[in-house]
């Protein structure tokens, strides 16, 4: 029985994408794991890995297809050995879907996902906690996350007692201790003090909706999103880029590097931008901490990748002292690595910067919420033909807005603007870049 | 040096549970018991009136039989053959308890124990039944001495055996009396009252406090109260017994209620008033114990404050029941031992084993709102129940308490048949720490009574299906 592979969706509001270049033939056989093809967006590159064996029987969206939709058939596998057994699903869905695996809760650093190199897939899940069915009840409803909690019942079972010990950390707290204590996996005391009333009290009534269970990623980005919205005292700048340059310049960038098979994205580019606008502001690439400012040696700048359930940032260590095609390569490694839950802890925790982008869903402006501890964070938004005015005369120009929030404690105003104006200059003129 | 690692006073279900976990955990164990192994549960409480419950139950059964499509000509009973199929239970389990010591290597001593300063626990002097003493000196010391009937001399509530009873006395007529005031409505009180009345006597329960079975859940009282008077039993709530007068043909007893007062006769009186604690003729009070009223002062593991010494069971203070004895001791034992005993504050269910039958355990919806608890509470009765229909039991109902904020189970309370065999269904849920989800999210077998369980928890939360 032929297996189907479907155009996979990169991101859950992927419409449509680009075939950019097939790594089998007719007549190849393919392995699960073995990667089949390459599917890009406007920004992102990402592979398609074969879930099942068997072998290429037919490939129907030639290479460099434009606007393939998402589902569509694109290939077909024959099901090799399906005398043996019955073929594997042919009805797979996703042709990339890997298997979650049990993996360290993530980071939670941006509002904003970058749903690049983002692929379907399920839900990863935390070691599981046990706890008696009113331990966890009254941890939901006080707000304490049982990860941080030692039970003291049979086999070290939480129970009920163990919760109603368990206090919330207070905002004085958990302000003192944030900045100190960044690691995004460790568990850490509860989020809110406040008493979250239940949907019920809310006017929800029960059996009008579905509950999906929190698991340990969702738990993290409510945690840490909430600790610091509350109690970092922060701030957005916008600026306008024209990008028309940078632009011009990455297909100059992407015709070199052909031959090498890397391609640089725009996202890749900010990146670089902003590692080198670091090292040019060296106040903005700073963490608070109750002892002192930390001046960080190097720009280790963030991406936030979105997964289903939550969403990673794994880290390119060192920016500045990067290439462009360096960065793409280890980007679009970490992209593919976090979405298989193959990041190492130190693969995303402790970034010095983070940058978030949802310009490929033509977000204007957005603010992101500090990844605690950096200092900011950058939002990218979509680049769009933008009349501009120039001198007194009317033109059209690729535009794109950039948003980066400020921990105020580190970052003051007049810091955050002139980190903007050198990641302008940069972006609008990126032969600077490799200064 | 030590004769034993543990010696534990008293056999009853308290005392000798302990002992069998003690040798289970490896130590030398001695058992020290002035009269039947088993204590009084099994030779006078819990077991022998369940054997009589039984034949009264059977016998009102009789009674209806044409309910269920069936005929028995002149139903009659042996009232001797009733009592001593009684105490051949007891004998049975008695022997039980001696083979499970056997099995165990548990030194059984007979006689009576007194304590004297030692260490490095007090040393236990026994007044052999056989005769002569012996003494002897253990690592640890378990009082597991249990509880008598409590009794009034001043106003005549004292057993004499012939018109006034205890328990004791009541486990063993030679007849059942024509007439009967039973004092006292707690689950002793209402026992006797059931199976009297099931063989025939006149009973009249006499309830201080303004309800019979004041302990359970006030609708439980109620609809006891009812099902009770249907079967013929006679009340007096709110009443105070004055004076209890014996006489070569009976008793008298003077009441006052509401202000009123009354005289009641009969032909014998059960006293059925509590109990009170054996604390004395030990030594306890030269060792420093501290006892309040009748009973020892205990810390979270049973211990005394005396280096050594422990207490467990009714000695210890209520409730006053073998199932919190046994649960007691075995984790005072596992804690010397060093292990991490399963929770000692853990729901104890109660049950009084009338026709109808009714159980409980947590709190009821009054304790519970006197805790400034948010209750939600859910309620199905067994005349809805298709096994209840089918069996013709379908008197009672069952009745769930949960907190509302947390939605954890906090009380349950049934009155029916069999319901006894049921509470431990929320007893377990209550032990787990439940919520209503699991309780709704358990599939309950059908056709049982114990759906009625499942319908009470749906109840609590709107969900009830079969109403």
């Amino acid at each position: 029985m032929p297996i189907d592979i479907l155009m996979p969706a990169l991101s859950p509001t992927m419409e449509e994408g680009t075939l950019a270049k097939w790594h089998v033939k007719k007549g190849d056989a393919v392995r699960s794991g073995d990667v089949i093809a390459e599917i890009e967006t406007d920004k992102a590159t990402m592979e398609v890995e074969a879930v099942d064996e068997g072998v290429v029987e037919e490939i129907l969206v030639p290479e460099g297809t434009e606007g393939v939709k998402v589902n569509s058939l694109i290939a077909r596998l024959s099901g090799e050995g399906e005398t043996a057994a019955p073929a594997p699903k042919a009805e797979a869905p996703k042709a990339e879907a890997p298997k979650a695996e049990a993996a360290k809760p993530a980071p939670a650093p941006a509002a904003a996902p970058a749903p690049e190199k983002a692929a379907a897939f399920q839900a990863p899940r935390g070691p599981r906690i046990f706890a008696s069915p009113l331990a966890r009840r009254i941890a939901e409803q006080k707000g304490v996350d049982l990860a941080a909690i030692q039970g003291s019942g049979p086999h070290g079972r939480i129970i009920k007692a163990d919760v109603e010990k368990a206090q919330p950390a207070s905002p004085g707290a958990s302000q003192a201790k944030a900045p100190a204590a960044p690691a995004p996996g460790a568990p850490a005391a509860a989020a809110a003090p406040r008493q979250v009333q239940s949907l019920e009290q809310m006017g929800i009534a029960p059996g009008s909706y579905d509950l999906i269970p929190l698991d340990g990623m969702r738990k993290t980005v409510a945690r840490r999103m909430t600790d610091s919205f509350r109690d970092v005292p922060h701030f957005p700048l916008t600026i306008d880029l024209e990008i028309d340059g940078l632009l011009a310049a990455r297909t100059k960038i992407n015709a070199m590097l052909e031959k090498q098979g890397v391609k640089v994205s725009v996202n890749d580019m900010v990146i670089k931008a902003a590692a080198v606008a670091l090292k040019q502001v060296p106040e903005a690439n700073a963490s608070y901490s109750p002892e002192g400012i930390a001046m960080h040696h190097h720009a280790d700048v963030a991406m936030a990748v979105a997964v289903p359930g939550g969403l990673i940032t794994p880290i390119i260590r060192s920016a500045e002292l990067k290439g462009l095609a360096q960065i793409a390569t280890e980007a679009k490694d970490l992209a593919e690595r976090a979405r298989n839950k193959k990041l190492k802890p130190e693969e995303f925790q402790g970034g010095t910067f983070s940058v978030s982008n949802l310009g490929m869903f033509g977000i204007k402006t957005f603010a992101s919420i500090i990844n605690e501890p950096q200092g900011c964070i950058l939002s990218v938004g979509a680049g769009e033909k933008r009349p501009v005015v120039r001198g007194n005369e009317l033109a059209i120009a690729t535009v794109m807005s950039v948003t980066l929030t400020c921990d105020h404690r580190v970052v003051d105003g007049a810091t955050g603007a002139r980190w903007l104006t050198a990641f302008k200059a940069l972006i609008e003129d990126p032969i600077t870049m490799i200064v | 040096m030590a004769d034993f690692d543990v010696v534990v006073i008293g056999s009853g279900p308290g005392g000798y549970v302990t002992a069998i976990r003690a040798a289970q955990l490896g130590m030398k164990t001695a058992i020290v018991e002035r009269a039947e192994l088993g204590g009084i549960c099994l030779n006078w409480g819990c077991i022998p009136t369940k054997a009589l419950l039984k034949s009264g139950e059977v016998y009102e059964t009789l009674g209806h039989l044409a309910d269920y499509g069936l005929k028995v000509e002149k139903a009659s009973f042996d009232f001797g053959a009733v009592v001593q199929r009684s105490r051949k239970v007891s004998a049975q389990l008695n022997a039980g308890v001696a083979f499970l010591m056997k099995k165990h290597k548990i030194e059984v001593i007979a006689g009576t124990a007194k304590l004297e300063k030692g260490s490095p626990a007090p040393k236990v002097v026994v007044a052999l039944t056989a005769g002569g003493s012996r003494t002897v000196q253990a690592k640890h010391v378990i009082l597991a001495t249990g509880a008598r009937a409590r009794t009034i001399p001043q106003v005549g509530m004292e057993p004499d055996g012939e018109r006034v009873w205890t328990y004791r006395e009541a486990l063993v007529p030679k007849e059942a009396p024509k007439r009967l005031i039973v004092v006292g409505s707690g689950a002793i009180g209402i026992e006797f009252a059931s199976f009297f009345r099931a063989l025939g006597s006149e009973v009249t329960v006499i309830e201080a406090l303004p309800r019979i079975l004041p302990v359970e859940d006030e609708e439980v009282s109620k609809a006891a109260h009812k099902a009770f008077e249907k079967r013929g039993l006679k009340f007096r709530v709110g009443a105070s017994v004055k004076k209890l007068t014996k006489s070569k043909s009976g008793v008298a007893i003077e009441l006052e209620a509401g202000g009123k007062a009354e005289t009641l006769e009969a032909d014998v009186a059960i006293v059925a008033i509590g109990i009170v604690g054996n604390v004395e003729d030990m030594g306890l009070e030269a060792l420093g114990v501290k006892i309040d009223r009748t009973h020892v002062v205990t810390d979270g593991h049973g211990g005394t404050g005396v280096p050594g010494l422990y207490a467990i069971g009714d000695v210890a203070g209520p409730p006053w029941l073998a199932h919190k004895a046994s649960h007691e001791g075995v984790h005072c034992i596992e804690h010397i031992a060093g292990l991490k005993p399963s929770n000692l504050n853990a729901p104890i269910p109660g049950c009084t084993y009338s026709n109808p039958q009714i159980a409980s355990v947590g709190l009821t919806e009054a304790q519970a709102k006197e805790q400034g608890i948010e209750v939600k509470v859910g309620r199905f009765p067994f005349k809805v129940n298709g096994k209840a229909i089918a069996s013709g039991e379908t008197e009672g109902f069952v009745k769930t308490v949960f907190d509302a904020k947390t939605g954890a189970l906090i009380g349950a309370h049934m009155i029916g048949a069999e319901v006894t065999e049921m509470i431990q269904g929320y007893a377990l849920a209550m032990t787990l720490e439940a919520t209503e989800a699991e309780l709704h999210a358990t599939v309950y077998p059908h056709p049982t009574m114990s759906e009625a369980m499942h319908e009470a928890s749906l109840d609590a939360f709107g969900k009830v299906l079969h109403i």
